[in-house]
């Protein structure tokens, strides 16, 4: 029994045409035990950054704690919102202080500059980073998911297709997964909007 | 080995605990009360170690108090609940607390019941339980459990829950304390003289 395997989750972050998606399932469960099918995994920083954490639901609700206070703290002091890149690079600062005692998160960053393209990063769970322009994936379907991005994926793909295509990614990969399912939520970041929607999935 | 489990209806929340308090094999108590009362709105149902569970839910009522009087207003449901993760989330790599819990209450918000665990997970629920008494009540649960039920109906519902267990857990002749929050305050629940209508014939599925 892993500790990153004990509640379950699955997150993928996909890059389109100025647009970024991510989504994420929708339940929290005990090991084996389905406790609830409208869990939150992706929490909104400011209008352009959503973060996607899989792992120990504690230090998943903890860490977005944290991030949402030095995302607020950022913009009192720099009178500015933080950009997607320093946003990441703050991620991986905060796990890595935690190096011999670190919290149980393998987040998902998705964001929109401020030249409106997508910007991706993930990281492990001390704070290590992969920077990819086109899709990041983190939790226990990362093998399934990895499997659904790479063979659906194509670059520049505008929000409603990007949409479709992260759905369909999303809920294949966590059929094939005891631990994660029971529906997804998906988010689109466009320059003018957010569009959030929820998915319908196999409920078991 | 306690069993806590607690449903949401309308305008109100029911939450059962048991009553047992075991050392190793021998029973201490059979008629302790486990669910605390936090203010006039919420009520905590603690489980687990039970040193630990005296100790901070103790910590957690009167620490509400102390936010009522600093601020002249109780806390909301969802922010005691919050307030009750984060403590057992700092606690949890200095001094773990094996302190499973429910929390129920209402507020301006409605009701509301929050599943925290001992490592500080937290979901906000419709229904929920902590134990081996989870594993029978909460599919029971997803069969009658409809949203915003009446009084009646969900004191039927953890009857059918209570009499589940009973039947097929490992030690068996738990009794239960049932307590109520509501716009109107706390009180106990006596599921004695509640009838449980028998399973509905025909189709099993039907909703």
């Amino acid at each position: 029994m892993s500790i990153m395997e004990y509640n379950g989750s699955a997150v993928v972050a996909m890059s389109g045409k100025n647009c970024v998606g991510i989504s994420s399932d929708r339940r929290f469960g005990v090991q084996a035990q389905t406790l609830s099918t409208d869990s939150q995994k992706i929490f909104q920083m400011n209008d352009k950054i959503l973060i996607g954490l899989t792992g120990l639901n504690t230090d998943v609700l903890s860490f977005s704690d944290q991030l949402r206070m030095r995302t607020k703290m950022y913009k009192l002091q720099h009178d500015r919102d933080i950009s997607p890149q320093a946003f990441g690079k703050l991620v991986s600062t905060l796990l890595y202080e935690r190096r011999f005692g670190p919290y149980f998160v393998e987040p998902v960053v998705a964001g929109l500059t401020n030249e409106n393209q997508p910007f991706l990063t993930g990281t492990d769970l001390i704070g290590a980073p992969v920077f990819t322009d086109d899709f990041v994936v983190a939790g226990t379907a990362t093998e399934q998911l990895f499997g659904t991005c790479e063979s659906l994926y194509k670059p520049e793909m505008e929000p409603e297709e990007l949409f479709e295509v992260m759905s369909q990614c999303l809920l294949s990969a966590v059929d094939r997964d005891c631990v994660t399912g029971w529906g997804g939520t998906i988010h689109i970041i466009t320059p003018d909007k957010t569009i959030s929607r929820t998915l319908r999935g196999r409920m078991d | 080995m306690d069993h806590l489990l607690g449903i949401v209806g309308d305008g109100f929340v029911m939450l059962a605990a048991d009553e047992k308090v075991a050392h190793s094999v021998v029973t201490m108590k059979d008629n302790q009360d486990k669910i605390t009362v936090l203010d006039e709105t919420k009520i905590l149902a603690g489980g687990g170690q039970f040193g630990d569970v005296c100790m901070f839910t103790e910590l957690v009522q009167r620490n509400l108090q102390l936010y009522n009087l600093r601020n002249g207003y109780p806390m909301g449901v969802k922010a005691a609940a919050g307030y009750t993760r984060t403590e057992i989330a700092k606690l949890l790599r200095k001094n773990p607390h094996m302190v499973n819990m429910l929390l129920g209450g209402v507020d301006k918000h409605g009701p509301a019941l929050f599943w925290i665990d001992y490592l500080g997970n937290m979901q906000k629920l419709d229904f929920g339980a902590h134990g081996y008494g989870g594993y029978f009540a909460l599919s029971c649960m997803d069969r009658y459990y409809r949203p915003g039920m009446n009084i009646d109906d969900a004191k039927s519902l953890m009857k059918r829950c209570i009499e589940g267990i009973n039947q097929r857990f490992l030690i068996g002749g738990a009794s239960f304390k049932v307590k109520v929050v509501d716009a109107q305050g706390i009180r106990e629940v006596d599921l004695s003289d509640v009838q449980v209508a028998p399973e509905a014939a025909g189709n099993a599925m039907e909703q």
